[in-house]
């Protein structure tokens, strides 16, 4: 079972994965959301910050599509430009969740023994540290920052990257190729990363996929307490202004909460279906 | 260091203070010593059960702490309770037939459920059922006047925050009832039960789901943190004065020797519950036994 992927390996994926329509929908809505992000500057018909370019909380009409916000700056602009932060919080997130997941998980299966051992209970001590609080904490003391979220999602993320990444390292270590590998004199470092980490990837995926949709979401908590820079765009930020309208101007909290929402459900099925096509095993669930 | 000196939220006007005045304050508050002596204090103070000095409540922090716990246990035990037992019911209808319309709804209702953030869905409520259909109070524990039995009065302002606290939690737990369930009711045991005659529910709850229930306890003992984060919120939103507005209040006004304890609180709850849950987890399963 070899799990290499190859150009083939990559149309069966994509056949295997739309049959799953829940997933199919899931990939669609974060293209669609991407698209948002990375072309913010060029769909948004206003600059996201520029004060009244309208009159302040109009309601959505045909000129300012999702209405204005309380100091008349274009919501419908502002919806781009936090799509395409509250998405970068996310993916730097789960990148470093994923890069500190490989590297602990890949020591600590192929190595084994007492280095094993040590990074498995560090994994659990950073398993239990409630990530929320610690970034509540550190933004107070050292002010707002969007890198600062990021580095706390992430750096709190990885415990289940590296666990199952260990899991599939003890399994691979073991086969024949590994061993043919050693024989032909590879270095320990080549059969780590070219050998067993291509095989050992995909179980992982998943796990990291969800991270995205938590950092997110912990990103919108945490600006939604008015702890993340007030000067960068971003969904939380957009609802936490909302906050004081909420009986009086629906469009503010509506159209972000809806960005949010279908960001993260978007990356929530794609996560399901990629295990569904990942682990197989796991299939009937 | 932090934005925002102690001793000017502590003087409480803003505007220029005498750097005497800061002095003596500083003095009086322990914040002139240097921070490893600050911190030996602290641990020593602490070890004896005292937390220290609310700044901002002039009060010792543990009675603050003490005076808000009944109103966030209140909370976050109803959203547990209500999480835990629709949850796995939930989870246990949809594994009963799976890919049924039913089934399928609830899958969708909870993907929803943790896709969205739990103040979102507090704020979501509050428009729904306080302002518009105004069945509810937007927010706080009591009536201002009160005219209502006093416990009707609190269950009536516990109905929004503990839903919308619950929510969450309650889509991962019905989620993963319904994977385990699917897995233990292909078992041969289940065949047995089921041919022994006993009843449909007798299967599910008592055969199927007993076995299924170990990674649904996990899951509740790792979303512990969780929950307290989705309390902190949510006491925010609806203006609960428990634990997590103080918390969120003791931040905001630099009250460091507040927001200390109420962390060693948070920290040693979820150390104890992670620590049970491994306990209670080897009672349950005879086949776990901690050995070397």
């Amino acid at each position: 079972m070899m799990k290499r992927f190859s150009t083939s390996g990559i149309f069966a994926f994509l056949r295997q994965y739309k049959k799953n329509r829940g997933a199919a929908f899931g990939l669609v809505l974060i293209l669609i959301f991407l698209i948002f992000a990375i072309f913010a500057n060029i769909i948004s018909p206003y600059d996201p910050l520029d004060i009244a370019v309208g009159p302040p909380l109009q309601a959505p009409d045909a000129k300012y599509f999702m209405g204005t916000d309380d100091l008349g700056r274009d919501v419908f602009s502002q919806f781009f430009f936090g799509a395409r932060l509250s998405i970068l919080v996310g993916l730097l997130a789960a990148l470093t969740a994923t890069a500190v997941g490989l590297m602990v998980g890949s020591i600590a299966g192929y190595f084994g023994g007492l280095i094993d051992e040590f990074l498995m209970r560090l994994s659990e001590i950073f398993l239990v540290i409630p990530a929320f609080f610690l970034a509540l904490v550190l933004l107070t003391i050292y002010g707002s920052s969007v890198w600062l979220v990021i580095l706390v999602i992430g750096g709190l993320g990885w415990p289940p990257v590296a666990r199952i990444i260990r899991a599939e390292f003890l399994s691979f270590k073991e086969r024949e190729f590994v061993d043919s590998a050693r024989v032909i004199g590879v270095s320990k470092f080549n059969i780590i990363i070219r050998e067993i980490m291509p095989n050992a990837l995909p179980p992982a995926i998943v796990s990291a996929t969800l991270v995205v949709g938590i950092a997110i979401l912990a990103e919108a908590s945490l600006s939604f307490l008015g702890l993340t820079d007030p000067s960068a765009v971003s969904w939380g930020q957009l609802l936490f202004r909302a906050q004081k309208y909420l009986r009086t101007a629906w469009w503010l909290f509506v159209f972000p909460g809806l960005g949010i929402f279908c960001t993260v459900l978007g990356i929530n099925l794609v996560g399901d279906g990629l295990n569904d096509v990942l682990n197989p095993k796991l299939k009937e669930r | 260091m932090a934005p925002g000196d102690p001793a000017y939220m502590i003087y409480g006007g803003g505007g220029y203070l005498p750097p005497e005045v800061i002095s003596s304050i500083r003095q009086d508050f322990g914040l002139d010593k240097s921070l490893a002596e600050q911190f030996y204090l602290y641990i020593t103070n602490m070890l004896q059960g005292n937390f220290g000095f609310s700044y901002a409540f002039r009060a010792p922090v543990l009675s603050i702490i003490a005076g808000r716990l009944p109103a966030t246990m209140l909370l976050v035990l109803s959203s547990l309770g209500l999480m835990i037992v629709f949850g796995i019911f939930f989870g246990v209808s949809s594994a009963k037939k799976p890919y049924s319309i039913r089934s399928n709804a609830i899958t969708a209702v909870s993907l929803a459920g943790y896709s969205l953030p739990e103040f979102l869905i507090g704020q979501v409520l509050i428009v729904l059922f306080a302002i518009t259909l105004g069945l509810f109070p937007t927010g706080g524990m009591y009536s201002v006047r009160g005219e209502f039995n006093p416990i009707v009065d609190v269950l009536w302002h516990l109905a929004l925050p503990a839903v919308s606290l619950a929510f969450g939690g309650l889509a991962i737990i019905s989620r993963l009832t319904r994977a385990s369930m699917l897995e233990s009711l292909h078992q041969d045991y289940i065949v047995t039960a089921r041919a022994k005659g006993l009843s449909e529910r007798s299967v599910l709850y008592r055969h199927a789901f007993r076995n299924a229930m170990l990674p649904v306890i996990t899951v509740i003992s790792l979303r512990l943190s969780a929950l307290l984060a989705g309390d902190l919120l949510i006491e925010v939103v609806f203006s609960w004065p428990g634990l997590g507005r103080l918390l969120f209040d003791a931040m905001a006004k630099r009250d460091f020797p507040v927001v200390q304890g109420m962390f060693f609180l948070i920290s040693i709850t979820v150390v104890t519950v992670t620590l049970f849950t491994d306990i209670i987890y080897a009672r349950l399963d005879p086949r776990i036994r901690y050995s070397k």
